[in-house]
């Protein structure tokens, strides 16, 4: 398909189509950008509550750079790439049902619409990010040197994004399902991803338990394994786990191709199905 | 042989319409799989080719799949057999300012829209006052389009849309679009497109338009192509199919313009007459004659302020006027046999062959009784002044200062 070259040529499109979602996002409210910042302090606040202070839960390993703030500090490594996948995945199933005037009206590449959405929130990733780098800074601990690499996990997660996004947005299309089903799938991901307790948790009760091969199933979502890396990276200040973060990368791949030859067949109907 | 700007071969699309629409995967399941639908062929087989820097129009009556057409040009819809070409840029003005975010400025949405059709940011600003300035909305540029009135709305994505400057355009029916001084400068405008050698392709109820404006035209009808024209005498065979009060009425006049003719019947113009200066019958007069057309008319019971109607078309379907005799009110009531005359004054048309069109209409307007479509045909030979151009002379006086 020529639609990777039409992507590039037509990027100028893309760019304005991200700043639209980015400034229609947050227009006529009074803190504009800062409901991007909000929304994962106020959650991961939450849960330190509920889950730190109630259940006591705890960050993994050496915690002493940190303090008290490790639980937060924590669950904000782990939410807000966690809020791209989610983010991303829910913007992009409307991105088609939500344009119908445009997809009907006008010819330009459909799946413009998907990416952007999906880019748009990864802008907003990039923000959050800088804020918690600088937080992790703040704290003492030292992550710069990490960071290209946390750069490359992030492009890596926002493929996969896209590939579920492209799928999704136009399943969507012809059933209307999958947005709620989407929304309820997201939640099961949720806890079944090491985002507000520690993967050794899972690695030590699978051991006990003599069944270790419920850690491995375990560790073939994606995003366990994404959420893993930009833990060890961020908080424990130590390399991914190479093979792992290798089969998400490759599942990433996997899901774009598949999202996107799904997107290119059922694309050509779309002015007439929506 | 020009170059094909446009060219269709072809082309089929067939259209799946749902008896229950199903959207949801429950009642999908139940069915055991897709949604029941029975298949419609919206366009069967449609070819033709647009010469390069042509207009071209696109008739028929509701439901022939002209609109369709027109979105599968725009590879909005994607046909299901044939091949649709098209050399070189294409703009569609199908939706005036879709995909305007209601929540960006004006100029915001100047720069989105105008990338959404394919221009670039640099090309944008070279021609970003002249879109403003065509849409006169220099004012409101930096407020949201949400505050725009409809017409602003419309105007500033018609204005972008048109700017974008295309080498194919694609119109639906968005030609009457904001006031009259925007029409105006809409008209200028395809004019002007015209001349550059922009190729242009309308959808259009509008058939008098058609008929001046472009070069040749298709009538499609279920789909399907009826007929490939010059727009003059595919409009006449259109209307004389489409129109649903016409009633068979038996052609008398024997001249060589054998017209359609449609209406209720219950009076008819029986005979059309030219009286030339002398006041006997010709076919042929002089341009400056003072001439009269006399309307023989017969009506079977009387009718009450009957209103007749002259139009005089050149033969390349020019409507050259068009006048009535509603203000002139001339006739309480007609019964029976008798005539009407219009004197023309000295004849301003230039030297030609010109077609009569001729009705008998009640005051409403609503009941035409009888319309007889280029029912006599004559010619204007040279008189005074014998150097003129364009259509018509006008009899002004000219004075040294």
């Amino acid at each position: 398909m020529s639609s990777v070259a039409e992507l590039i040529s037509s990027r100028e499109l893309l760019g304005n189509l991200v700043s639209r979602e980015l400034r229609g996002k947050y227009k006529r409210s009074v803190l504009g950008w800062s409901w991007s910042l909000v929304n994962p302090i106020v959650t991961a606040l939450m849960f330190a509550v509920v889950f730190g202070v109630v259940l006591g839960a705890k960050a993994p390993g050496a915690a002493k750079v940190h303090g008290h703030a490790a639980f937060p500090l924590y669950l904000l490594v782990g939410l807000l790439p966690w809020a791209l996948l989610a983010n991303g995945i829910t913007g992009s199933i409307t991105a088609l049902t939500g344009n119908a005037n445009l997809v009907r009206k006008v010819y330009f590449p459909r799946e413009h619409l998907v990416v952007s959405s999906v880019l748009s929130w990864l802008v907003s990733f990039g923000i959050e990010m800088t804020v918690l780098t600088v937080a992790l800074l703040g704290f003492g601990d030292f992550v710069l040197p990490w960071l290209p690499l946390v750069a490359l996990v992030a492009a890596v997660q926002v493929l996969f994004v896209t590939g579920m996004g492209l799928a999704l947005a136009v399943l969507n299309v012809y059933f209307r399902d999958v947005q709620h089903f989407v929304a309820l799938f997201l939640q099961l991901w949720f806890y079944g991803t090491p985002i507000i307790y520690r993967l050794s948790l899972v690695r030590d009760k699978s051991a006990a338990h003599h069944i270790g091969w419920v850690y491995h199933l375990y560790l073939l979502n994606p995003m366990a394994d994404f959420i893993d890396a930009y833990h060890r990276m961020l908080f424990q200040g130590r390399g991914p786990q190479w093979p792992w973060l290798g089969w998400a990368t490759v599942s990433a791949l996997l899901t774009l191709t598949v999202g996107w030859r799904l997107f290119v067949r059922l694309e050509p109907r779309l002015a007439e199905e929506l | 042989m020009t170059d094909v700007a446009v060219r269709v071969e072809g082309v089929s699309k067939r259209f799946r319409l749902y008896s229950e629409r199903n959207q949801s995967l429950k009642v999908a399941m139940m069915r055991g799989g897709r949604a029941r639908y029975e298949e419609l062929w919206a366009l069967r087989d449609v070819s033709f080719d647009v010469p390069a820097g042509s207009t071209f129009a696109l008739i028929g009556h509701n439901g022939s799949g002209k609109s369709t057409l027109l979105k599968c040009l725009a590879r909005i819809l994607r046909p299901d057999e044939g091949r649709i070409t098209v050399e070189g840029k294409v703009s569609a003005l199908l939706e005036l300012g879709a995909g305007f975010h209601p929540e960006l400025s004006g100029r915001e949405n100047v720069y989105l829209n105008a990338s959404i059709l394919g221009l670039s940011r640099r090309q944008v600003d070279a021609k970003f006052d002249e879109i403003v300035a065509f849409a006169g909305l220099e004012q409101f540029i930096d407020s949201p389009v949400k505050n725009y009135s409809s017409g602003m709305y419309v105007r500033l994505g018609f204005s972008v849309a048109i700017n974008v400057e295309p080498d194919v355009l694609l119109i639906d029916e968005v030609l009457a679009v904001g006031d009259e001084g925007f029409q105006q400068k809409c008209n200028e405008k395809f004019a002007d497109l015209r001349a550059r050698g922009t190729t242009i392709v309308v959808v259009s109820h509008a058939l008098g338009i058609v008929r001046t404006m472009c070069d040749s035209a298709a009538w499609l009808d279920h789909g399907r192509v009826v007929e490939i024209g010059p727009p003059g005498r595919l409009i006449d065979d259109y209307v004389e199919v489409m129109h649903p009060e016409r009633v068979a009425v038996r052609d008398e006049e024997t001249g060589e313009a054998a017209g359609t003719r449609w209406g209720t019947g219950d009076a008819k113009i029986e005979r059309i007459e030219l009286l030339g200066p002398a006041g006997t019958p010709t076919r042929q007069v002089h341009m400056g004659d003072d001439v009269v057309l006399r309307l023989h008319y017969v009506c079977e019971s009387a009718i009450t302020k009957p209103v007749f109607g002259i139009g005089v078309h050149r033969l390349d379907g020019v409507h050259v006027a068009g006048i009535n005799s509603r203000e002139a009110f001339l006739l309480d009531e007609i019964s029976g046999r008798g005539f009407v005359d219009f004197r023309t004054g000295r004849l301003p048309i230039l030297p030609g062959t010109y077609d009569v069109t001729v009705a008998l209409m009640d005051h409403s307007n609503l009941r035409v009784f009888d319309h007889r479509n280029k029912a006599f045909r004559f010619d204007i030979e040279p008189g005074f002044p014998r150097e003129a151009e364009g259509i018509v002379v006008l009899h002004g006086s000219w004075c040294a200062g």
